[in-house]
């Protein structure tokens, strides 16, 4: 049922070198990626609205918007997306950026938190995400706080699961230059998220995107929000250092 | 009111073929799906959009249950005059949207 197509293979069970690094932009249709391009037909732009005007929208009983502590997002959110998930001091735990949003709103606005994948969350996520388009991933392992969690990421990751018995770094270390059903098998970067996926017909966040994975391998998914789900976002982030932000990305 | 995003060009040559892009939020419900505990889903679309230059219809398309969620509708014109161009679209439970956009033709 694993049709895998014969081409020059990569360095097999390892990391990917910098050089070999591509988003799975690169592996799109001229199509979709013209759809990405141009922000008049990138449907993501229509959360990035949502998300701008949610920023100026007072919220809580503080009464207060995103924008009366942070001011213009253009200039305050840029280069967050790129740095997320982080490691919060007063949690002693690395947090992705729906949770500082959520955090925010409890500790500043007085506000509930959002649901995970809610339309709001998405589109707050989405448009912080698109103030940082074209700046490369930091790197998190330069926070020593930070080592640890991605250490546990990258254990999952190369962990088999599921009645399939697969990793991630099975299809997306090794084998990225391949075709499973016809399709690219991408190397799995985190440039996008959140993104737009046709399939999905609407924005979806990477931890909505793993679960997805966990499911084809008929592994039980992670929650929402566990420390499982971060710790697999931080590797992967540390994975995609040097690669440029495109939220919101459009992906097949 | 629906988020919608337009894009037509501020400024034309009289006589040129302009792109007009119209891109809206909807979910476009099919209709003939079932929820988990087996009722089926009422069909929730965008039927209909229209576009009209100065008052005259330029472009009109049905939509159907088959069309993908937030619909993505590009179309030419030749521009002839300077004015407005507004975006109809109207659907299931009365959704009705409008944006509308100005040109200027030299």
């Amino acid at each position: 049922m694993v049709a895998l197509a014969t081409a020059a293979s990569p360095v097999a069970g390892g990391e990917i070198p910098a050089d070999q690094r591509r988003s799975g932009y690169d592996l799109m249709r001229r199509e979709t990626q013209a759809m990405q391009d141009d922000d008049a037909s990138n449907p993501g732009m229509l959360w990035v609205l949502d998300g701008e005007a949610l920023w100026r929208l007072k919220a809580g009983t503080a009464n207060k918007a995103c924008a009366d502590c942070h001011g213009e997002a253009s200039a305050s959110m840029r280069g967050v997306a790129a740095r997320y998930p982080a490691f919060d001091a007063a949690g002693e735990r690395a947090l992705d950026l729906t949770q500082r949003i959520n955090l925010c709103r409890n500790e500043h606005q007085n506000a509930t938190s959002l649901p995970y994948e809610s339309k709001e969350l998405l589109a707050l996520t989405t448009y912080i995400g698109r103030q940082s388009r074209g700046l490369p991933i930091a790197d998190p392992s330069a926070d020593e706080h930070l080592r640890a969690s991605i250490d546990a990421g990258r254990q999952i990751f190369n962990r088999r699961q599921g009645q399939l018995n697969l990793s991630c770094a099975q299809c997306h270390d090794d084998n990225w230059d391949k075709q499973l059903a016809g399709n690219p098998i991408t190397q799995g970067q985190v440039t996008g998220y959140p993104l737009y996926r046709l399939e999905w017909q609407g924005i979806g966040s990477l931890q909505r995107r793993i679960r997805n994975c966990m499911i084809g391998m008929r592994a039980e998914p992670f929650d929402y929000g566990s420390s499982e789900l971060v710790n697999l976002e931080l590797f992967m982030r540390w994975r995609s250092r040097g690669l440029a932000i495109e939220t919101p990305a459009v992906r097949p | 009111m629906a988020r919608a995003l337009i894009s037509v060009p501020a400024k034309a040559a009289r006589g040129e073929i302009i792109t007009i892009k119209a891109l809206i939020s909807h979910h476009m419900e099919t209709g003939f799906r079932h929820s988990t505990t087996g009722e089926l889903i009422a069909r929730d679309i965008i039927t209909s959009f229209v576009c009209r230059y100065n008052g005259e219809e330029i472009f009109r398309a049905d939509l159907s249950p088959a069309t993908a969620a937030n619909p993505f509708i590009a179309f030419y014109t030749r521009a002839t005059e300077s004015g407005t161009i507004v975006f109809e679209w109207t659907g299931d439970n009365g959704f009705s949207a409008t944006e509308q956009a100005a040109i200027s033709v030299e």
